[in-house]
């Protein structure tokens, strides 16, 4: 694995290997030194165009806890209509010797231009390109999902196994969540069945290639049944010009998932969201934090994965061992 | 002035035949044109002449972006892919939409030599949509401007729209629309449809262009005036075009090589070059939009060549510039999408890119037929020869083609204006004394 810019570029196997990676990557960081000295000298850059707080410091932990040195480049202010930008930064970042990339940024596509055009040799990893894709965070709610919802159930880590036969609903902001497109693309490959629930504004035209069920009725879904709900964050800006829905109020309405509605979950029934959440918009009090709620773990799941994310693209080719748990190749 | 014999070419594929090219006129056809032994001759066996071409939609980008082209570098270019006459657009910095800036560029385009320059009269005051610009004094001046378009702006106020369409029958203009519904478009990035949806790049629906088309052709009837489409890009525009012929009205309508040819399945790798307004759109578009070029519902081919400097393209999708350079690879991608599929012949080429586009534009003395007496406007074809495209290779200043790296058919031999050869053996011919 040279890049990850799409979760839709992992086929089934390499997917299985970033979660398997993860689950040791996570029992690692049970004991009472975390640090790991398998990216030892190597340079990891954060390059932010966009705010994201917890992104970016999931990303630099979890290239901390490798050893690896960390520049953290924020390049939000700085010329955003300017492209010459992207591409000047990144030569400079090449100067500076970066090994990874992991870049965010506000213009859907950038990270493949970063990968291809040319301007850089490192890997880079995509965390989050406009209305694009994720990929890590749809890992890390892969990862989720499968500890919770596979095998023994509960959190354990089943692995080797994908999530085959589970079904997830993912409900709000489809249009505009590289969230959601990363993990229609990824929750699919690994064999579990996806059902988009959405007002039809917030769905796109052209969704109908996807792999993955359209619903307009949040309360018909959860009466399918469903392993996992996954709330996407709604922004409040959404309504103004042209107006997505005509009030907060309705779409909490319709597609808000609350305490009535999260009764009507199975109970093995897990409520996962990206974050931040909107809590009185998309999720109540009462569903964010429910016992089902995993919500906090999928931050702390975060970390593993992006650990094992770094650690297959930077460390891949190599092969090296963490204690003798990690054999996985890239 | 020096005569040329043009020997053994095919004259719009039709019938082989040798032309003498005399005093900026064809003076003779077939065994007569030897007379002249003092001419030079000019091969053309296994080649076809054409009249000149005539592009109704070019961007110069003098004054104001010479960074991009100029009217020396961008005509050059025109005659190395066979035209002869050129219709620069008028979004111009300034623009040109008064007497003394449409003047200008039609003064450079004559001092440079390399191909008649028609300025574009801009519709509305810096193409602002709101102001008529004095389109009747654009009209009279030296420049004698018949189209008129804010191309790039949609005049998207249906009163504006009116007025102009109305007004340009005092002096036989025609109102040249960009139809694009700018609400619907505000954030549009590339076509709406699969592939928008799974890049996550904002969607540009086919019904903003559709709905400003449909509008229009009503306004052309109701008000009994001409009506140029610009780049119509979608099966359902040529549907709305086909109906409207149909109906009578006075409608034209353009279409590009690039939406002959490429499709939104191009901006997966968010290269910036595939970036144009309007949008690549889908297979069943480039169809619909061959089809109703062969049919005739589409009359010309416009190149819409639209120069960028590199940092305008060499960098993220959202941040880049709209438009692709076209006009060295127009004929050829005509011959490729057109010819080489047994959709049109040479003669439909010579009406679409040459006879009609003149007529549109009331360019009186380009888009002849090759006849003894007509103004000699020529272009040489040699259709057997495939070519890889090469940015750095062209004489455009910028390096913007979507058709880099493709092989292509077919390259212009000669191009000859008013009897002098720009183009000879596939290369610019310098004039002594010229400037650049
Ligand atoms: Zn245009």
């Amino acid at each position: 694995m040279k890049h990850l810019l799409s979760a839709g570029d992992l086929d089934r196997a390499q997917a299985v290997t970033i979660l398997d990676t993860a689950a040791a990557m996570a029992a690692t960081q049970e004991r009472q030194i975390k640090k790991l000295p398998t990216l030892r000298g190597r340079t990891v850059v954060n390059l932010f165009f966009e705010d994201s707080t917890r992104t970016r410091i999931s990303f630099e932990t979890a290239a901390k806890r490798l050893s690896a040195d960390v520049i953290n480049f924020s390049a939000k202010g700085s010329s955003v209509s300017k492209g010459e930008s992207l591409k000047d930064t990144a030569q400079t970042l090449q100067a500076m010797g970066a090994d990874a990339v992991v870049i965010r940024h506000h213009a859907s596509g950038a990270p493949h231009r970063l990968a291809h055009a040319g301007w850089t040799a490192g890997a880079v990893v995509n965390a989050g390109d406009g209305t694009h894709q994720h990929p890590t965070q749809a890992l890390l709610d892969a990862y989720t999902l499968r500890r919770h919802l596979v095998g023994l159930r509960g959190g354990t880590d089943p692995v080797g196994h994908d999530l085959a036969g589970l079904h997830v609903a993912i409900v709000g902001d489809v249009l505009h969540s590289r969230v959601a497109r990363s993990n229609v693309q990824l929750l699919h490959t690994l064999g579990a069945r996806v059902t988009l629930v959405a007002p039809p504004t917030l769905v796109p035209v052209g969704v109908e290639s996807w792999t993955a069920d359209v619903s307009y009725h949040l309360d018909d879904v959860l009466d399918q049944g469903p392993d996992a709900v996954m709330m996407l964050r709604v922004q409040r800006e959404r309504m103004g010009g042209g107006g997505f829905f005509p009030s907060p109020w309705e779409y909490t309405r319709g597609y808000g998932l609350d305490a009535r509605r999260l009764a009507r979950l199975p109970e093995h029934a897990i409520v996962m969201h990206p974050g931040p959440m909107n809590r009185g918009l998309e999720i109540s009090a009462d569903a964010a934090d429910a016992d089902r709620s995993v919500v906090v773990e999928q931050v702390a799941n975060g970390v593993a994965v992006r650990m094992a994310v770094l650690y297959l693209v930077l460390a891949g080719q190599e092969q090296p061992t963490v204690d003798g748990q990690i054999g996985a190749s890239a | 002035m020096t005569a040329y014999l043009i020997r053994g070419a095919s004259i719009l594929g039709e019938g082989v035949a040798d032309v003498l090219v005399q005093d900026g006129r064809v003076a003779a056809i077939g065994a007569t044109a030897s007379d002249d032994t003092s001419a030079v001759v000019v091969p053309g066996e296994g080649l076809v002449l054409l009249p000149g071409l005539v592009d109704l939609h070019t961007h110069l980008r003098e004054p104001g972006r010479e960074d991009a082209e100029t009217i020396w570098s961008g005509t050059r270019a025109a005659a190395l892919g066979g035209f002869t006459c050129v219709h620069a657009m008028a979004n111009t910095n300034p623009v040109q939409d008064t007497a003394g800036v449409v003047e200008q560029v039609w003064r450079l385009g004559r001092d440079a030599g390399w191909a008649d320059v028609r300025p574009v009269g801009a519709v509305t005051v810096g193409l602002a949509g709101t102001q008529l610009a004095e389109l009747g004094t654009m009209a009279a001046s030296a420049a004698a401007v018949r189209v008129f378009s804010d191309d790039g702006r949609c005049v998207h106020d249906p009163v504006v729209m009116r007025r102009a369409l109305e007004y340009a029958k005092a002096f036989d203009g025609v109102i040249a629309q960009h139809a694009q519904e700018p609400a619907l478009t505000a954030t549009a990035q590339m076509h709406e449809g699969l592939v928008s949806a799974e890049l996550g790049l904002a969607g540009w629906p086919a019904v903003a262009e559709e709905a400003i088309i449909a509008r229009d052709v009503l306004l052309a009837e109701h008000v009994g005036s001409r009506l140029h489409v610009l780049h119509l890009s979608t099966a359902g525009s040529v549907e709305i075009v086909r109906w409207a012929k149909g109906r009578g009205i006075d409608v034209t309508a353009e279409a590009t090589p690039h939406h002959l040819y490429l499709t939104d399945e191009l901006v997966r790798g968010y290269d910036p070059v595939f970036k144009v307004n309007p949008p690549l759109r889908t297979a069943a578009d480039v169809e619909a939009v061959r089809a109703g070029l062969a049919d005739g519902t589409i009359d010309v081919v416009g190149t819409d060549h639209a120069p960028h400097p590199r940092e305008d393209k060499d960098c993220e999708w959202a941040a880049a510039a709209f438009g692709m350079t076209g006009l060295e690879t127009a004929l050829s991608v005509v011959q490729a999408a057109m010819v080489e599929t047994g959709r049109m012949t040479w003669a439909d080429v010579a009406r679409v890119m040459s006879f009609t586009p003149a007529v549109i534009g009331r360019v009186a003395d380009q888009g002849r037929p090759v006849q003894v007496g007509e103004p000699a406007n020529l272009t040489l074809v040699d259709p057997a020869v495939r070519r890889v495209v090469r940015p750095q290779d062209q004489a455009t200043a910028s390096l913007n083609t979507p058709f880099a790296g493709m092989e292509l058919p077919g390259r212009v031999v000669a191009t000859f204006l008013h009897g002098r050869p720009t183009v000879l053996d596939g290369a610019l011919v310098e004039r002594a004394g010229a400037s650049s």
